[in-house]
C-alpha cells in the first residue's frame, strides 16, 4: 500500500504507540473518567429529559437515604423527620388501643400532624410513602445489578468463546426471553417468599437479562472481529483482560439502557405483587401495599372521600416509572448508533422516542 | 428452509424448558405448600384426618411425591404427552376443562387491547411524524411519554375509580367487574345482546391496557416514520399534491410499520404475564384470574396447568413473529439475520 501525502505517519501508526504508553496510570484513569463518565453525562444533561429524570431519580435517592439512616438510628434533619418520621408506618401500624377518632381517617390538609391524612387504622400516608422509598430503591439496584452483571457475562462469554459454550448459553437465554416474566415470578415468590428488598430485586428480573445478553452476544461477535481486538490476541494477551480492556467499554450503552429497564420492571412487578398480597403480607414498606390497604380495607373505590388513599401512593409510582422512561429515552439518544447518526447526518433535529428494544409492559 | 426447522426446534424446546422448569418448581413445593393446603383444609372441617387429606391432594399431583424425581418426571412427562393437566381442586374439574373455559376471555380482552393499541398508536405516530416539532405533535409526545409511565394496574384502578364514581350515563355501560351479563339479564348464547354485553365487560380490561400500552408505540412509530418521511418517494408523493393523510398513513404508515410487527406479537407476551394482576382487579375471570386463585389456594396442578399454558402461548407468538416477518418485509432475509426480536 502506497503512503499519501498527508497521511504523516507513513508507518502506519506502529511507532505512534510508543508514545501512549508513556501516559502516567493518573492521566489514564483521567481520561477514562473522562471519556466514560463527564462527556456522556454532558451530552445528556444537554437533554431535557435526561435532566427531568435525574432530578426526580436524585430526589428519591436523597429521601430514601434519609429514611433509611433514620431507620436505622441516625437521624439527619430531625425536625423535618419529626413531621414524617413517626413510627406508625405500615409495619408498626398503631394498636387499636391507643386509636383515637382524631388519628382515623383523618383527610389531606385537615392538620399538621398528619399532613396527607391517615388510613383508618392511623397510618400516616406520608409517613407511609416516604418509608417505602429505601426498599424500592434496594430491589431496583439488586434488580439492575443482577440483571446486568448476568446478562454482559453470559453475552460476552457466549460472544467471545464461541463453539459449544456459545451454543449452549444462547439456548439458555432463548428459553429464557421465552418465559413469560410475571406468572414466573408470581410463582417463585409463592415458593420462596422471600422478604430481603434485595432477594425480590433479584427474582423479578429473574429473566429481565436474557434480551441484553442477547443484545450484547451479537455486539461481541461483531467486536471481536475487530482489528484492535484480533492485535490484543496475536500479543498473547489473555482472554480476561481483552474482554474487560477492549470489549466491555463498547458495550457501556447497552448495559446502562438494561439498567433503567430493570429498574422499570422492579417497579410495575413489585409493586403489582405488593398489591396482590403476594410479598411480605400487608406489613412490608411499599406503595403496593398501600394500594391494597386503601381498596381492599378502607374501601377508597366506593366511600367518597377516600380516594386519595388510593391517588396519593399512585404518585411516586408514576413519578418514578415516568423518570426511568425519560431517563432511558435521553440516554438511548445518546448511545444508539443508529439514532445517533440520524441525529448527526439527517435533517431531523428532535425525534426522541426511538423504538424501544423491548416490549411495552 | 433450514432456518424454519430449526426455529421450530427451537421453540419445541423452549417449551420442554418451560415444563420442565413448572415441574421442578412443583417438586419442590409439596414441602411447604401442601402442608399448608392440609392445614386450611383440616381447619375447614372437611375430610376426615390429616393423612386422608394428604393422600387425596397428593393423588391429585399428577405424580407421586415419594417417587424418585427421575420417575416422578417421566410419569408428569406421560401425562403432559397425553393432555392431561391433572385435576383442579379449586374449579373441582380438570384443569385442561377449567383453562380451555377461561383462556378464550383473556384472549378476547387481549385482541381488543392489542387491535385498539395498534389502531390509535399507528395512525397517530405517523400523524406525529408527518406533522413533527408542530404542537400537535409535541402534545402527544408528552402524554404518549406520561401515558406509558402509568403502569397498567394503577390505570386500572384509575378506570374503576372513574367509572364508579361518576354520573353520567355512558359510563354505566362498562361494567367495572366480571367477564360477562349476570344469567338473570341476559340467556348466553350466541345473541347480538349477549355477545354486546361480553364486549363491555372487557372493554375496561382492554382500556387499561391501551392507555398505558399506546404511548410507547406511538412514539417508536413516530421515530421509524420520520426516518421514512427522508425517502425520495415521499417527496414524490407530496409534489404530486396527494392529501397529507394519505401520505401520512399510506406511504409512510406503512414502511414504518413493519419494525413494529414483532412488538405486537411481544406485547400479547406481555398482556398474559401482566393478565394476571389485571384480572384480579376486575374479577375478570380469565387465565390470570386462575393463575391467581390457585397460589391462593396452593392448588398446584392449576397453577402449574396455568404456568405452562400462559408459557406456551407466550412462545408460539414469538414463534410466529420470528416465522412471519421475514413474508411480511422481504428485505430481510428469513430470520439469519436473527434482528427479528
Amino acid at each position: 500500500m502506497k503512503p499519501t501525502d498527508d497521511d504523516v505517519r507513513t508507518d502506519g501508526g506502529m511507532f505512534g504507540e510508543s508514545a501512549v504508553t508513556n501516559v502516567t496510570r493518573r492521566q489514564q484513569a483521567r481520561e477514562v473518567v473522562d471519556e466514560s463518565i463527564v462527556a456522556p453525562f454532558k451530552i445528556a444533561w444537554s437533554d431535557w429529559r435526561t435532566k427531568v429524570a435525574l432530578i426526580i431519580i436524585t430526589t428519591f435517592v436523597i429521601t430514601a437515604v434519609i429514611v433509611w439512616l433514620h431507620q436505622i438510628g441516625i437521624t439527619i434533619l430531625n425536625d423535618a423527620l419529626n413531621l414524617v418520621g413517626s413510627p406508625w408506618t405500615l409495619e408498626t401500624p398503631r394498636s387499636p388501643t391507643v386509636l383515637t377518632p382524631e388519628m382515623t381517617g383523618v383527610r389531606p390538609f385537615e392538620n399538621w400532624e398528619t399532613p396527607l391524612g391517615t388510613f383508618d387504622n392511623g397510618v400516616d400516608v406520608l409517613s407511609a410513602l416516604l418509608w417505602a422509598t429505601p426498599g424500592m430503591l434496594q430491589m431496583i439496584i439488586a434488580g439492575g445489578v443482577f440483571s446486568t452483571a448476568m446478562a454482559t457475562l453470559v453475552g460476552t462469554v457466549s460472544g467471545y468463546k464461541g463453539g459449544t459454550v456459545e451454543t449452549v448459553l444462547n439456548t439458555i437465554v432463548d428459553v429464557a426471553v421465552a418465559i413469560p416474566g410475571l406468572p414466573l415470578v408470581v410463582v417463585l415468590m409463592a415458593i420462596f417468599q422471600p422478604s430481603s428488598p434485595y432477594v425480590i430485586g433479584i427474582f423479578i428480573t429473574i429473566n429481565v437479562w436474557a434480551g441484553l445478553a442477547r443484545t450484547i452476544h451479537s455486539q461481541v461477535l461483531s467486536l471481536r472481529e475487530k482489528s484492535y481486538v484480533e492485535a490484543s490476541r496475536t500479543m498473547g494477551i489473555s482472554t480476561p483482560q481483552i474482554i474487560r480492556k477492549d470489549i466491555l467499554p463498547n458495550l457501556m450503552p447497552y448495559i446502562t439502557v438494561n439498567f433503567v429497564y430493570a429498574a422499570r420492571r422492579v417497579v410495575y412487578d413489585s409493586i403489582a405483587l405488593y398489591y396482590l398480597g403476594l410479598l411480605g403480607g400487608a406489613t412490608a414498606e411499599n406503595w403496593g401495599v398501600m394500594l391494597d390497604w386503601a381498596y381492599n380495607e378502607n374501601n377508597a373505590m366506593t366511600v367518597p372521600g377516600k380516594e386519595f388513599m388510593l391517588i396519593l401512593p399512585m404518585i411516586p409510582i408514576i413519578a418514578l416509572s415516568l423518570a426511568l422512561i425519560l431517563l432511558s429515552q435521553g440516554t438511548d439518544k445518546l448511545f444508539n448508533p443508529r439514532v445517533r447518526t440520524r441525529h448527526e447526518g439527517k435533517t431531523v433535529q428532535d425525534d426522541d422516542a426511538d423504538p424501544q428494544v423491548n416490549p411495552p409492559m | 428452509m433450514n432456518w424454519y426447522i430449526k426455529r421450530t426446534g427451537q421453540a419445541l424446546f423452549t417449551i420442554w424448558s418451560v415444563i420442565t422448569i413448572a415441574f421442578v418448581l412443583a417438586w419442590n413445593i409439596p414441602g411447604s405448600i401442601v402442608e399448608k393446603m392440609i392445614a386450611r383444609m383440616a381447619q375447614s372441617g372437611g375430610g376426615g384426618s390429616r393423612e386422608v387429606i394428604r393422600e387425596s391432594i397428593e393423588s391429585r399431583l399428577m405424580f407421586d411425591p415419594n417417587a424418585s424425581i427421575f420417575e416422578a418426571y417421566v410419569t408428569y412427562m406421560t401425562e403432559l404427552a397425553q393432555g392431561n393437566l391433572g385435576y383442579s381442586i379449586v374449579a373441582s374439574k380438570n384443569v385442561s376443562a377449567e383453562i380451555a373455559d377461561t383462556l378464550p376471555w383473556t384472549l378476547l380482552v387481549m385482541s381488543l387491547a392489542t387491535l385498539g393499541m395498534f389502531a390509535i398508536s399507528l395512525s397517530l405516530g405517523a400523524i406525529m411524524a408527518y406533522r413533527e416539532g408542530s404542537r400537535f405533535d409535541l402534545a402527544n409526545t408528552i402524554v404518549g411519554t406520561v401515558t406509558t409511565s402509568i403502569p397498567y394496574f394503577v390505570a386500572a384502578l384509575l378506570l374503576i375509580l372513574w367509572v364508579g364514581h361518576s354520573d353520567a350515563p355512558i359510563l354505566e355501560l362498562f361494567p367495572e367487574a366480571g367477564r360477562r351479563p349476570a344469567k338473570y339479564q341476559i340467556e348466553p348464547g350466541l345473541t347480538l345482546a349477549y355477545a354486546w354485553g361480553v364486549l363491555r365487560h372487557a372493554t375496561l380490561p382492554a382500556l387499561s391496557y391501551i392507555i398505558t400500552g399506546y404511548g410507547l408505540l406511538a412514539l417508536s412509530m413516530r421515530g421509524n416514520s420520520i426516518q421514512t418521511l427522508g425517502e425520495d418517494y415521499v417527496r414524490v408523493a407530496e409534489l404530486r399534491g396527494l392529501p397529507s393523510r394519505r401520505i401520512a398513513l399510506r406511504y409512510v404508515g406503512r414502511n414504518a410499520v413493519l419494525p413494529l410487527y414483532t412488538s405486537l406479537l411481544l406485547a400479547v407476551g406481555s398482556m398474559l404475564g401482566a393478565s394476571v394482576v389485571l384480572e384480579q382487579i376486575f374479577q375478570y375471570k380469565g387465565i390470570g384470574y386462575r393463575m391467581f386463585q390457585a397460589i391462593n389456594n396452593s392448588d398446584i396442578t392449576l397453577m402449574m396447568g396455568t404456568f405452562i399454558v400462559i408459557s406456551v402461548c407466550m412462545v408460539i407468538s414469538t414463534f410466529i413473529a420470528d416465522v412471519t416477518y421475514s413474508f411480511l418485509d422481504p428485505r430481510i432475509k428469513s430470520g439469519d439475520q436473527g434482528e427479528a426480536y
